[in-house]
């Protein structure tokens, strides 16, 4: 039994791209617990809801976060409408779903690359981050933008692409499946990473299920919870599993997020194969009234867009919950008893996005 | 083109940005851009920056955080602000957890616009916040012999 020693973990840290502040209470080696100090991303854009009218506020639930940020428009807009009953024509799910996997595809390349360098794997951070670019390449050519794309609209989204580019991304979907392939290869059999992550970090089933975590950080501890199943946009018609794994330590969420991005390409090639011709907006008139949960799947997790319209113009109240909000406490739970080298491994893990986090 | 008499080490923080411009800034050190071959390594401490590259229009949170990180580094130095929210709070000026950009605390060289700002601008900035640093430090050392 040695002395208790406090030791601060950020809000600036080499490891962390966003600033979050962690207390590790310390006895020697060992974490007796995290105690963490949340608010350096929050900038209240909630509030601004009272400033913006619900078709401008898109852009600024785009910027919840940069890295889900297509999804966050996706979420919201599917609130509005179906608060207003609009019908978005087929087209436009697609479209929207194509962009949502490309999406989650440059998310979970980020983050394997950001959970080598926690490990101090210097290399395969830079490998992931290459194969990156490639899919970057691709929103930068269909929407205008690499990280926000500015898209998705209410009542439908803002660009169509063309049948020659659509041809042309599938035969980039295979070079992009043969580089994952390889990467992915690296993080199941590299013993340098299996002896950093086997065993670290572990979160049991019924932890998992009592703290509410989402997302990767469930499904690496067995549970079988995926937005995409819900069926909203196109996902109900392209043919899927949700990929689990039931060892709920620090391997088992990076294989789930590595065995995501097939998922992820093979969906994109479905959504392209099927995507029907047509008009991809409609003209949306009125103000939005009642109120609705709108749930859709982020890279991260299950992310929840609470709004409520009083018939204006304004919304009268938007609020979001983020999947980074409700791994949190399933954080501290399994930062309590792991050592103190292992801490940025375990933060990694959970794919932490600060700025969804605080808004 | 600045002419570089020592690699300059930057120093990221991100003062209630939305990601955007971070991984965009992460970007520029990937193999694509690749800034790292003139030498530019993103650090974790500041007493071993030249460069601070700030992202996001700064929260009440971060005001002293931010004061602090500047106040480690050593002289000469360079503040680099990245991105819309940077400059002048961008989207979020009207929030009201937002002071409005980066300039209402700290004297800043090098504004770098966009949203998000793209690797190839801010590579751009970084290349005028050097030309930016050897003068401070051909102003530093005159002042050191003239005294």
């Amino acid at each position: 039994m040695g002395r208790q020693v406090v030791v601060p973990f950020g809000p600036q840290h080499p490891v962390l791209p966003e600033p979050i502040h962690l207390d590790l209470v310390l006895e020697d080696e060992k974490v007796v617990e995290a105690i963490p100090r949340i608010g350096y991303v929050h900038r209240g854009l909630e509030k601004l809801v009272e400033k913006r009218d619900y078709k401008d506020y898109i852009f600024i639930a785009e910027r919840i976060c940069g890295i889900c940020s297509f999804i966050h428009s996706v979420g919201y807009s599917q609130g509005i409408e179906a608060l207003m009953e609009i019908e978005v024509p087929a087209r436009a799910e697609y479209l929207r779903t194509i962009w949502s996997e490309y999406s989650r595809l440059h998310s979970h390349l980020l983050w394997l690359g950001c959970f080598a360098d926690s490990m101090g794997f210097e290399n395969l951070f830079m490998q992931s981050w290459r194969i990156r670019e490639s899919v970057l390449d691709v929103l930068e050519e269909t929407t205008g933008g690499r990280v926000i794309q500015g898209s998705c609209k209410v009542g439908g989204v803002r660009k169509d692409i063309a049948a020659p580019q659509l041809t042309q991304m599938k035969a980039g979907l295979d070079i992009l499946q043969s580089e994952v392939d390889d990467l992915v290869a690296v993080f199941t059999d590299e013993p340098t990473i299996k002896s950093r992550t086997v065993g670290v970090g572990h979160l049991s089933k019924k932890d998992a299920w009592e703290l509410g975590a989402v997302g990767p950080m469930t499904r690496g501890s067995g549970i079988k919870s995926d937005m995409r199943m819900l069926g909203y946009g196109a996902y109900e018609y392209l043919d899927f599993k949700p990929v689990t794994h039931d060892d709920g330590d620090c391997y088992a969420r990076c294989l789930v997020r590595a065995e995501e991005m097939s998922v992820s390409i093979d969906l994109i090639r479905q959504a392209i194969d099927a995507i029907p011709e047509g008009e991809i907006e409609v003209k949306v008139k009125g103000n939005p009234d009642g109120e609705y949960f709108s749930r859709v799947e982020q890279p991260r997790g299950e992310v929840l867009h609470f709004v409520k319209g009083g018939g204006k113009k304004n919304l009268l109240r938007h609020r979001v919950r983020t999947p980074t909000m409700a791994n949190v406490p399933a954080l501290v739970k399994t930062l309590a008893g792991c050592q103190m080298a292992d801490v940025p491994v375990i933060v990694l893990s959970i794919d932490p996005c600060i700025g969804c986090m605080e808004r | 083109m600045a002419y570089l008499s020592k690699s300059p080490w930057i120093l990221h923080y991100d003062a209630s940005s939305c990601n955007g411009c971070d991984i965009e800034i992460l970007a520029c050190l990937t193999p694509r851009y690749d800034v790292e071959r003139f030498g530019i390594i993103n650090t974790g401490n500041p007493k071993h920056a030249d460069i601070l590259v700030i992202t996001g229009g700064v929260n009440e949170q971060n005001r002293s955080v931010i004061q602090n990180l500047y106040d480690q580094m050593p002289h000469p130095k360079v503040v680099v602000g990245v991105g819309i929210c940077a400059c002048t709070g961008g989207i979020f000026k009207e929030c009201y957890n937002i002071a409005g950009g980066v300039g209402e605390i700290l004297p800043v060289d090098v504004w770098v616009p966009g949203c998000a700002a793209r690797p190839e601008q801010i590579i751009d900035g970084i290349v005028k916040a050097l030309g930016i640093l050897e003068q401070k430090r051909a102003d530093m050392s005159r002042a050191e012999a003239g005294a």
